[in-house]
């Protein structure tokens, strides 16, 4: 059984993250430099699936705390009253405001949960060497990527809030702990994103494929 | 560091192909030759279908354009005041940073230092890079350092959250609005501008083009065997 060699890798040849040039390696080499722009060359990311999981379970942990706590506090002269995000939602849920309430919603507890899930569906089908609709995870994988940064959204609701309602002593509000909680999942799913390599969704199949030519 | 003063690339360097045509799809890295598309049209891998290379008309050109525009955008965006409320006879204004050194003054130093890359270093940068890049790429062979800066690119992008920060301060916008009289300022005026100047940046920036161009990191260090370069930028 010779499968037909299809990727760069089995070529021995590397693909600059950087540049998109494709060089080959001095015999023996793994790691090396791009000869046009000087960056790094590796066949594959380094330690990809153990650095995306360890994000992952960092994310994960924090996850908690950052809906469970207080992000904002706001003081009044009838006393002070924190609110987490899903309150922020509810509170932003009116006739004419729904949808906004909606886009917190979506961007603020939705995707972060949602991008933790599918990163780690794409961790364990490649763990597991899967070759099943590769094509399909791997589209997954750039809409993780696109979506990710709205999550943020909130982040920047509470700041500005903060900015601006500073009329003491007539009302004030104050970032609370969930925010900084909140912050870390968005940077931590970021990064986590950052860390996995998608040429490893399609590895599996390419060493067993046969119908493609 | 040699008598010259360069910096000596590690020797681990790759060997260029003799086939420039040659590339590797980012998502699936299969080995295949890039076909010459007409500008405004792109390719993709015939595998997974992500598109490798999107040629555009006069890239550099409206890419300039564009980018000094986003610059003087971003130059306003930061300097005037972006909101503002009356409440009870009461003022209290914000521009971009300030609310970043606000949550410092609130003990939120992390999240503040996070807010204020987010909203104004990474989009400065990633304006800044882009336009020393295309300002150099000028040159009929543009400098190594422009690879280097190209190569930062990326990251700036990624983190520079100006629509991301645009959306939130609408819904901070509608909270507060309830309970006070808000001023929009004209940095947020010209946030709304910069918002769509930075999207048309980035579709009509095309880096192959100046990748195909630039002076190669290794030059220096191969010339007495040239068997590195194999390959000349084709206009």
């Amino acid at each position: 059984m010779n499968a037909p060699k299809l990727t760069a890798m089995q070529h021995g040849l590397q693909r600059c993250e950087t540049c998109g040039l494709v060089s080959r390696p001095a015999p023996g080499k793994e790691e090396s430099c791009c000869p046009r722009c000087g960056g790094e060359l590796i066949f594959r990311k380094t330690k990809s699936l153990e650095r995306t999981l360890a994000y992952l379970i960092a994310a994960a942990i924090c996850y908690l705390p950052a809906n469970l706590l207080p992000v904002i506090t706001s003081t009044t002269f009838s006393g002070s009253e924190s609110d987490t995000i899903m309150q922020g939602v509810v509170l932003l849920w009116s006739p004419t405001g729904w949808p906004l309430s909606l886009i917190v919603l979506v961007a603020s507890i939705m995707i972060p949960s949602a991008k933790i899930a599918a990163l780690l569906y794409l961790v364990i089908t490649v763990r597991r060497g899967s070759i099943k609709s590769p094509g399909q995870r791997v589209r997954l994988y750039r809409l993780v990527e696109i979506i990710g940064r709205w999550s943020m959204v909130d982040v920047f609701v509470d700041t500005f809030t903060v900015a601006l309602i500073q009329l003491q002593p007539l009302m004030s509000v104050q970032p609370a702990p969930g925010l900084f909680f909140f912050a870390a999942v968005v940077v931590l799913t970021m990064l986590a994103v950052e860390s996995f390599d998608p040429r490893l969704i399609w590895d599996p199949a390419s060493s067993k494929e046969v119908s493609y030519v | 560091m040699n008598a010259e003063g360069e910096i000596v690339p590690r020797e681990s360097a790759n060997q260029a192909l003799a086939d420039a045509a040659l590339t590797a799809c980012p998502s699936c890295d299969l080995l295949q030759r890039l076909p010459s598309v007409a500008p405004g049209q792109s390719a993709c891998c015939p595998r997974c279908g992500t598109v490798l290379w999107r040629r555009r008309v006069e890239s550099l050109n409206r890419t300039l354009a564009l980018t000094v525009a986003a610059a003087i955008l971003c130059l306003i965006a930061n300097t005037v005041p972006m909101l503002g409320l009356t409440v009870v006879g009461r003022e209290s204004f914000t521009t971009v940073a300030g609310g970043a050194k606000k949550l410092w003054e609130n003990g939120q130093h992390t999240v503040a230092l996070l807010v204020f890359f987010a909203a104004v270093l990474a989009p400065a940068l990633q304006i800044g890079l882009l336009l020393l890049v295309l300002l150099a790429a000028r040159r009929k062979r543009p400098p190594a350092w422009v690879g280097l800066l190209l190569r930062h690119l990326p990251f700036s992008r990624t983190w520079s959250m100006i629509e991301v920060m645009l959306l939130g301060v609408l819904v901070a916008l509608t909270k507060i609005a309830d309970y006070a009289t808000v001023i929009p300022g004209q940095a947020l005026f010209a946030l709304f501008a910069l918002v769509f100047v930075l999207a048309a940046m980035q579709s009509t920036f095309d880096p192959k083009e100046i990748w195909d161009r630039v002076e190669w990191a290794e030059t220096e260090t191969r010339k007495p065997a040239t068997g590195g370069r194999t390959m000349e930028a084709t206009a």
